[in-house]
């Protein structure tokens, strides 16, 4: 069976800076991937690299098997994927119920847009905040109002960048649970530094280092693996990356 | 909803103000007046057009008087070569928003930075001030229209009746068009933007990226929201070219600058204010031209100076601000 989505030998240099090194990446359809790796892997590099924002260096991005490099990025996202930056991104001057209706407007009419957006919101726990305007927000609502943005018109693939940084513990677990969720019906890829977020999300690890994949496994398997250990500066990941309970 | 009938009804109230400036100020205006008036209405579209280009698609246009200067041009070539003017005014339309789309094309679809599109504008701005200018040879005509160099067309013929070439219109014909005009684009800008198409212009000024992650290109919206405001920067043209005659100065530098400040004083990000920037700072500038020993240009800059330290949004939002304060 092909691949949802799949990469061959992506590679992205900036001068010497060699941020992804010859990644070789598939995600099946419907299936929930972890990615995680030290400040500087190179994970938001090979996300930019996947959603058109950069033109890989090297390599190729297939879609369905079908070669989808060099494509512009609202291209990319009319194939069905979505992305949660990790910086936020969003319509500041816009109310985050506009911000979300025009995330779904492509695909359907005013009206029923609306009511998909709200759904979101409500989804997300939000939904007091529609007719907030999204730039005055507390910076986990925006992220809040970014992962709505995101899921609401329901991409087959949802990539997720650092999606609980500054969240508080109940939205974090609130997040994680509405990722096992999505992952019903939608393949997702999501970056985390938060070792019992990815325990609760219980999926396949991916694990990037200086641009590459260091390993690949599940969950259980990589959190074991010494190699795992050195790179996060040779503490055991739980250590370095748990929060407090 | 709400919204939506809001904005249906500011551009029905806009349309009746125009109509209603439209029958009046003809009874009461000199025929000097009228044409002066004619001058205001042609000027406020082209900041109009500019308050639409920067304030909501979020591109600083340095060289919207570009656009006014192709239509006034290309109106008075084509009235000076077709039997009916009438049929000029497609031409004079057309033109502009070509241009405006092909410079679009270049700017948006080549990437160039914000820094680099103010300069392209403004460069082509000047490229055209000059070239118009080096066309006072005789071998430099279209058709039956010398274009006259730094003397411009004197002799661009005015609309005429649609059908009946040998009637020109009168200017206070002239000027219920120009009224018409104006009215009829801020009631398109309005409702444009209500439209799925201007919400996707506004969010692209919000964020690009976040627009383009969702699936909008936003390339084609920069372009056609360009092409849109260059189309109507050469109405305003035609209708300038109507009053007065079409000259070099229409693609100068102080028109570019003058639209900018009519936009600022007005308020960035609103379509009213800016129509009434332009009214007001046009009467002031002929104001002080007739005071003695006073720059019109520096009194203007003052103004601009002025406004920005005061009332940093601009007039419409500021004074929309004391409204609300006022019926709670
Ligand atoms: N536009 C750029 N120009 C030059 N170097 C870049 C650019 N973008 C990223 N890099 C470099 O690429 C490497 C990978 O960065 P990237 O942001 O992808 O890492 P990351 O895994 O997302 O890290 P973090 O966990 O801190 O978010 C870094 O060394 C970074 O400095
Ligand atoms: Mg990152």
């Amino acid at each position: 069976m092909t691949a949802l989505l799949a990469t061959e030998g992506l590679t992205m240099r900036f001068g010497g800076v060699v941020a992804v090194d010859d990644v070789n990446l598939s995600v099946a359809e419907r299936e929930l991937r972890c990615l995680i790796g030290p400040n500087g892997a190179g994970k938001s590099t090979f996300f930019r690299c996947l959603t058109g924002q950069y033109r890989p260096t090297a390599g190729r991005i297939l879609w369905r098997g079908r070669d989808i490099t060099g494509l512009e990025p609202h291209a990319i996202a009319r194939l069905g994927i979505g992305i949660k930056t990790q910086v936020p991104s969003l319509f500041d001057g816009l109310t985050a119920l506009e911000g979300v209706t025009l995330a779904v407007r492509r695909k359907h009419g005013e009206r029923e847009a609306k009511r998909r957006a709200m759904a979101a919101l409500e989804r997300l726990g939000i939904g007091e905040l529609a007719e907030a305007q999204v730039g005055l927000l507390a910076h986990g609502q925006r992220q809040l109002v970014e992962l709505a943005t995101v899921v609401a018109p329901e991409p087959d693939l949802i990539i997720l960048d650092e999606p609980t940084a500054g969240m508080s513990a109940e939205e974090t677990a609130g997040t994680a649970t509405l990722i096992r969720e999505m992952n019903r019906d939608h393949a997702v890829i999501v970056v985390e530094h938060d070792m019992q977020f990815i325990r609760a999300i219980a999926s396949g690890i991916t694990v990037f280092h200086q641009g590459r994949i260091l390993v690949e496994d599940c969950a259980e398997r990589v959190l074991a693996d010494p190699r795992v250990h050195d790179v996060y500066l040779g503490r055991p990941p739980e250590a370095r990356m748990a929060v407090p309970a | 909803m709400t919204e939506d009938r809001r904005a249906l009804l500011q551009a029905v109230l806009a349309l009746l103000a125009a109509g209603f400036a439209a029958w009046w100020l003809p009874q009461v205006l000199e025929l000097f007046a009228i044409i002066n008036a004619t001058v205001y209405v042609a000027m406020a579209l082209l900041a109009l057009s500019l308050a639409l280009v920067w304030g909501f698609g979020g591109i600083l246009c340095f060289g919207q008087a570009a656009f006014f200067g192709l239509g006034g041009y290309a109106y008075a070539v084509a009235a000076l070569n077709l039997p009916d003017t009438t049929y000029a005014i497609p031409i004079a339309l057309g033109v502009p928003m070509l241009a405006a789309a092909a410079l679009g094309y270049v700017m948006f679809y080549g990437k160039v930075s914000d820094v680099y599109m103010g300069v392209i504008t403004l460069t082509v701005t000047l490229i055209l001030f000059n070239f118009i200018n080096s066309t006072a040879g005789d071998e430099w005509r279209i058709g039956a229209a010398p274009l006259g160099g730094f003397n411009g067309i004197p002799a661009t013929p005015p609309l005429n009746v649609p059908g009946d070439p040998g009637t020109a219109l009168a200017p206070e014909q002239i000027f219920v068009i120009a009224v018409a005009c104006l009215g009829g684009c801020y009631a398109v800008c309005k409702l444009v933007l209500r439209s799925h198409f201007g919400r996707v212009v506004v969010a692209i000024r919000e964020n690009e990226l976040r627009a383009a992650l969702l699936g909008y290109d936003v390339r084609f919206h920069k372009l056609a929201i360009f092409a849109i405001g260059g189309l109507m920067a050469g109405l305003a043209g035609m209708l300038f070219a109507n009053c007065v005659f079409v000259s070099p100065t229409m693609f100068s530098l102080a028109y570019s600058g003058q639209v900018i400040i009519w936009v600022m004083v007005g308020g960035v990000g609103t379509l009213l204010g800016p129509i009434i920037g332009a009214m007001l700072l046009q009467a002031l500038t002929a104001w002080a031209g007739t005071l003695p020993e006073v720059n019109p240009s520096l009194i203007l800059g003052l103004v601009l100076v002025v406004a920005v330290l005061a009332i940093p949004r601009g007039l419409q939002p500021t004074l929309a601000a004391l409204f609300r304060r006022r019926t709670p």
